[in-house]
């Protein structure tokens, strides 16, 4: 039996709302399917299963505020018959009684069994004790919860359910506390350290607009394109900056996929991962970051995009700044920043000529990589981005960063 | 459609990609990038909806002539058809 617990979708998340449920049970999933929607403090999020068998049992229904690792449903791995999975679950049963009790309070002496307890007075409320610990803890009156347990009992189930139903949530609220706890985790764990370089941008745009003349408006590519290209390419050659730092040590991410900071209109950001970006074409990587932009505003993302990401780039150039001096996301190592492009006098071939110019920055992890390869990392981006045509296909000098 | 008909698009195209904006205090005659957060992925976006509702393509070479809401009615105007249009009534 494989038992689909409630994933974590990004550093600060320790709890998620169950929403919704895309599969009942008896449906066949495999791989990748989108199974429910979760709602984190940041958006909803259609969360995918990442194995391959039938749904034997939905164990939450939604709308139910769950923490994260519960078992929210139960599947049968391909060829299990629901009776060896019901052997096993009262095995497990076994192993780990439910924390609320389930079973009835065992009557005081001398009362009448007889009296079923439907008919007790409304003033006396049957609640477990992890339930009132818990309806304290949520601020809840439980006099005013519908018990669903034996005798009308108050389960912590109903506790929970009643706490997610009411309260809308202050959307707006939640995401900065959100961004508050994974950033100042950042900054307590993690041992910046900060570069940054100015990028001539000439070749890139001269080549951009020579690309897109002749294109219709729903066939251009922006900046952004080449820019999260050479990123992305870069790192195959640096790879120290793509991946995860986990229990002590530098884990390299599988593939390159950059989590794009996008802003929302609400307030608050939001950093989804465009997967595999070394190997996409500028045209697949604008539909894709497209694509990505717009559910991210629309608050339709998926759960592999909200933790794939190896590293992140963020761009502030059209709100006007020059320097991006980045918090990393955890577990992330690395985040890639760009500015605004401006007009700057340039020397090149001994010359002062007007040039189109991007501070590129980088913060990276000490514990992951040092200043030299940091350096070299940047000036591999602003190598890239003098031969524009080259980043249109992952050039075969580099090795492949898949594992 | 005449010109208050195009603003009224302009507009429309434009409060789908900024829900937050007021069509009423929308200044004509001040920049719109000033008035309204657009980042670049915005106003491909919204030259994308007018291509779609108007099946006018800006090329990239006009796009600093489109500052203000007038400068894009205008040169939605001119673009479809090229008649002098109709003042707003």
């Amino acid at each position: 039996m494989i038992e689909f617990k409630l994933p974590s979708l990004g550093a600060e998340m320790d709890e998620g709302t169950l929403l919704e449920w895309k599969v009942k049970p008896g449906d066949p999933v495999k791989k990748g399917d989108v199974v429910a929607v979760v709602d984190t403090s940041k958006s909803a999020i259609d969360v995918e299963i990442w194995e391959t068998g039938t749904v034997y049992e939905l164990v939450h229904q939604p709308p139910e505020v769950l923490p994260v690792g519960t078992v929210i449903a139960l599947l049968l791995e391909p060829g299990e018959t629901p009776e060896h999975a019901e052997m096993e679950r009262r095995r497990m049963a076994v192993a780990m009684p439910p924390p609320a009790p389930s079973a009835p309070a065992p009557l005081p002496p001398g009362s009448t069994p007889s009296r079923p307890a439907a008919e007790a007075p409304a003033a006396r409320v049957r609640v477990s004790p992890a339930a009132r610990k818990r309806a304290a803890d949520l601020g809840l009156d439980v006099a005013v919860i519908a018990g669903t347990g034996p005798q009308g009992a108050v389960t912590i189930e109903d506790v929970e359910k009643a706490a997610a139903r009411p309260a809308p949530k202050d959307r707006a609220a939640e995401m900065r506390r959100a961004i508050g706890a994974a950033m100042a985790r950042s900054k307590r764990e993690i041992p910046h350290y900060y570069l940054a370089t100015d990028i001539p941008l000439a070749r890139v745009t001269q080549w951009l607009a020579a690309r897109n003349r002749d294109r219709p408006v729903t066939e251009r590519l922006l900046l952004a394109v080449p820019l999260l290209k050479a990123v992305a390419l870069a790192l195959r050659k640096y790879p120290e900056f793509s991946g995860f730092f986990r229990q002590d040590r530098f884990v390299p991410g599988a593939g390159v996929h950059l989590g794009v900071a996008i802003s929302l209109r609400q307030g608050g950001l939001i950093a989804p991962a465009l997967r595999d970006v070394d190997v996409l074409s500028l045209d697949a990587l604008m539909r894709a970051l497209v694509d990505l932009v717009a559910r991210a505003r629309a608050l339709t993302l998926r759960s592999s995009e909200m933790t794939d990401a190896t590293i992140t780039v963020t761009n502030l150039g059209d709100e006007g700044v020059e320097l991006v001096q980045g918090v990393i996301y955890p577990p992330q190592v690395a985040l890639v920043g760009f500015g605004r492009v401006t007009e700057r006098p340039w020397v090149e071939n001994g010359q002062v000529v007007v040039m189109p110019v991007v501070t590129a920055s980088l913060a990276a992890d000490h514990r992951a990589s040092d200043g030299h390869r940091g350096a070299l990392f940047l000036a591999e981006i602003a190598r890239l981005l003098q031969a524009p045509e080259t980043l249109d296909t992952a050039s075969p000098s580099y090795p492949a960063a898949r594992s | 459609m005449n010109d208050h008909d195009l603003r009224e698009v302009v507009i429309a195209t434009l409060c789908r990609i900024a829900p937050e904006v007021a069509p009423g205090e929308l200044r004509s005659d001040a920049p719109l990038r000033d008035q309204v957060d657009l980042d670049s992925m915005d106003w491909l976006n919204f030259l994308v909806g007018l291509h779609g509702r108007l099946g006018v393509d800006i090329p990239e070479a006009d796009y600093r002539k489109l500052v203000t809401l007038d400068d894009v009615v205008a040169y939605l105007a001119a673009r479809r058809g090229g008649t002098p249009s109709m003042p707003a009534p």
